[in-house]
């Protein structure tokens, strides 16, 4: 009987735990580091991005974001492509997280320009009024670089004594954005959403008064953060002198100008909302 | 009477006292970090925040109040079913000393944001080598008292007991593997979908390792000691044990379902976790046939409710759990409220409920008096269930409502709702969730209140006797 003999009982049930152990924790290693699942653009962190992880890290933001987007439609729709495998290579460690108490971050980068991302951080209240994120103001304190160089041998990862010396000057702040814009950047995701734009680019809600409101609760959720209250434009440009046919504005609107820092808002909105949306600038504009 | 037969009775003492206070410190910042999410004016950063306090809460949750009370129990039953004093009493007294050093370090270094991220393993390299010491010495010094036994056989609560001691020391070595850049930061030695397989696989593992197997060797041994009444099943419990300890080691992937981990490690995490229903009911089955013909203690036995009531939450959760591993109600529910309702069912409810039995089982006994006042631990009981139903059940409901809301799409297949139109709407949730944690607060502090009281008059007793 093992109930007599501990030192037995102790082994079996190190074995009995092992099982299991070996074939869901230690096997998969071989299949997760697949050659095939390896993605050639994806690069190593820079200097300022892992420093921006670290603080990201360090402030325990993965309490509140997960960093992976599931091949559901509400994700996808939500958030972009969802996350593969190699895109996380360089990830260590990894930062999926467990709760959305915020929105995922794995396809943020590119989504908003800096000066979003700096505004959002200094007052999320400011950009985003029902927000519950604390305000990250003291990220303007300047970044410690004393550990960075260490840090990038420490990983493995490439970096030029011009990257180290760009470091000079640059604020905890700096190096988060650089962070966020790096997320889910790494493979060509976006163009794909753009090419659905072409076709039928008539404003069905042309002149309708009554979609108005809807439109005016639309700008103000979406896009008052950067444009303003008042269309007079903040982060973005001002949109009272919006000279542009409807079509022109809603490919904006749909696909985003990367180029300029416009995020997309095909996938969240919509075109029905955005040709709403488009009206009720359209009706801005007159006045 | 255990005096004399030199049981190590002081090192319980200070681990019951220990888990006590890192137990009350858990809940409280529990309570301001419900109110945090509820009010983003009450963060303080850098150090006052939500990001920052939440791991110092579970931390405080687990390792003080949970594993600072297993080490207390399982010392004080170790020696009474070998019928042995402790193997070293001097090693006991380090391990008490290591401990609240640890727990203290690891709240001021999450504090001052030196975190690993890696949940329930945050603790950065020097602090976890601690860990690893302070988890050796014990390990050893119960190893060595069951070895040396006079009573040949072991009772279940010792296999629980050993399978913890190995369990957690395989879990927490590897998922702690790291590469140090200084003192105070490292990083981990795996990377991405590595990273992440082998951190759920802790994560799930020492929800078995330290949230079921010790509570599972309190409760097997507390309730036949409370009620009189032997265990049911000797076969039962048994079959239970093995299965339990082989099942739980497969389920780790159940939360990372639908994320780039291969798809046959998530359908094995499915499959095992719906299977661990089976050994997981069998633990909840010995304990209600045992109260055969004995139901009428729940109403005169205060500690009967408490184990009856955290066995039962024990039955709940595990049938709970399961259906969360299952991929389509996964894709539901994962990553909003529904979860932190479905943890603190298990921590509120089953692990603590029990804890508080055996707590006040044994402080008693320990400074040789009776119980300050059963009306008050009847009052804490309440308080507690009432306390832990509101927090879980109100994140349950909020988790359906924003998940319902963050699938509905338009006619045109965009989604109805953005991100934030979803997050507004729970915050009525938040508030009720922060009054449930409130009153399991009261709770909280109704049975410390009682067990110092306790203790104050077991020691003017023993000083009456002395004089």
């Amino acid at each position: 009987m093992i109930e007599k003999r501990p030192i037995i009982f102790l082994l079996l049930a190190t074995a009995t735990i092992l099982v299991g152990t070996v074939v869901t924790m230690v096997a998969p290693f071989k299949w997760i580091n697949d050659p095939k699942l390896a993605i050639a653009s994806v690069k190593p962190y820079t200097p300022l991005q892992l420093e921006g992880r670290d603080i990201y890290i360090r402030e325990g933001c993965n309490n509140c974001h997960t960093q992976t987007v599931r091949p559901l439609l509400a994700d996808t729709e939500r958030y972009g492509e969802y996350s593969k495998s190699g895109e996380f290579a360089y990830d260590q460690p990894f930062l999926w997280g467990s709760r959305r108490t915020g929105p995922d971050l794995a396809r943020i980068g590119g989504k908003y320009p800096d000066a979003w991302h700096v505004k959002h951080m200094k007052d999320p209240q400011s950009m985003v009024p029902r927000s519950n994120m604390p305000k990250y103001e003291f990220l303007q304190q300047p970044l410690d670089t004393s550990l960075t160089e260490r840090k990038m041998k420490a990983l493995n990862f490439p970096y030029t004594p011009a990257d180290l010396a760009a470091l000079s000057g640059k604020t905890e702040l700096d190096a988060m954005v650089a962070y966020m814009q790096k997320l889910g950047n790494d493979i060509p995701w976006r163009k794909a959403g753009r090419a659905e734009v072409l076709g039928e680019l008539k404003n069905p809600f042309q002149d309708n008064k009554s979609v108005l409101p809807e439109g005016k609760e639309l700008y103000l959720q979406h896009c008052a953060q950067c444009h303003g209250k008042d269309l007079k434009g903040e982060v973005g440009p001002g949109l009272l002198d919006l000279d542009q046919p409807d079509a022109k504005v809603f490919g904006t609107v749909y696909g985003g100008r990367p180029e300029t820092g416009m995020p997309a808002y095909g996938d969240p909105l919509g075109k029905e909302r955005i040709w709403k949306l488009i009206t009720y600038l359209k009706s801005q504009h007159r006045r | 009477m255990n005096q004399q037969e030199g049981y190590a009775n002081d090192i319980v003492k200070g681990f019951i006292i220990s888990g006590m206070v890192w137990g009350f410190v858990a809940v409280l910042l529990g309570v301001l970090i419900s109110l945090q999410i509820s009010f983003p004016q009450l963060n303080i950063p850098p150090y006052l925040s939500y990001g920052r306090l939440r791991p110092i809460h579970t931390n405080a949750g687990i390792f003080g109040w949970g594993i600072g009370s297993f080490m207390a129990f399982f010392i004080y039953i170790t020696q009474r079913l070998t019928r042995t004093p402790l193997w070293s009493p001097g090693l006991a007294r380090v391990q008490l000393w290591l401990f609240n050093t640890v727990i203290a370090l690891a709240a001021v270094t999450l504090l001052f944001g030196m975190n690993r991220s890696k949940e329930y393993a945050e603790l950065e390299w020097p602090v976890a080598l601690l860990v690893v010491v302070l988890w050796v010495i014990f390990a050893v010094n119960i190893i060595m008292t069951i070895v040396k036994r006079r009573e040949e056989q072991m009772y279940i609560s010792l296999w629980y007991i050993l399978a913890t001691l190995v369990g957690v020391a395989v879990l927490y070595l590897v998922n702690n593997a790291a590469i140090p850049v200084s003192l105070t930061k490292s990083y981990s030695a795996f990377a991405g979908a590595n990273d992440a397989n082998v951190q759920w696989w802790y994560g799930h593992n020492a929800v078995a390792m330290v949230l079921t197997t010790p509570p599972l060797a309190i409760f097997y041994y507390f309730l036949p000691k409370s009620t009189g009444v032997p265990i049911y099943s000797h076969r039962m419990g048994v079959i239970a044990f093995w299965s339990l300890i082989f099942m739980y080691l497969w389920t780790g992937a159940h939360h990372l379902l639908w994320t780039p981990v291969p798809d046959w490690v998530q359908t094995l995490a499915m499959g095992f976790s719906v299977m661990l229903i089976a050994p997981s009911w069998a633990a909840v089955f010995n304990g209600y046939f045992s109260m055969n013909g004995q139901w009428h203690q729940m109403r005169e036995n205060y500690l009967a409710k408490f184990l009856i009531f955290g066995i039962t939450f024990y039955g709940l959760q595990t049938l709970q759990g399961p259906s969360q591993a299952v991929r389509t109600f996964s894709a539901f529910i994962h990553f909003t409220d529904w979860v932190p309702g479905h943890v603190h069912m298990g921590a509120l409810g089953w692990v603590s409920l029990v804890l508080f039995a055996g707590i006040y089982y044994t402080v008693p006994k320990l400074y040789h008096t009776e119980l300050y006042s059963i009306p008050l631990a009847n009052l804490h009981f309440w308080l507690a269930v009432i306390g832990q139903l509101i927090f879980s059940i109100s994140m349950w409901v909020a988790g359906v409502q924003q998940a319902s809301m963050l699938n509905a799409t338009n006619p045109d297949g965009s989604l109805h709702y953005s991100f934030m139109e979803t997050l507004a709407e729970l915050y009525p949730y938040w508030y009720i969730r922060a009054g449930g944690g409130v009153i399991y607060l009261v709770s909280l502090i109704i049975f410390i209140y009682n067990i110092a009281k306790t203790v104050s008059g077991g020691k003017s007793q023993a000083v009456a006797q002395n004089a």
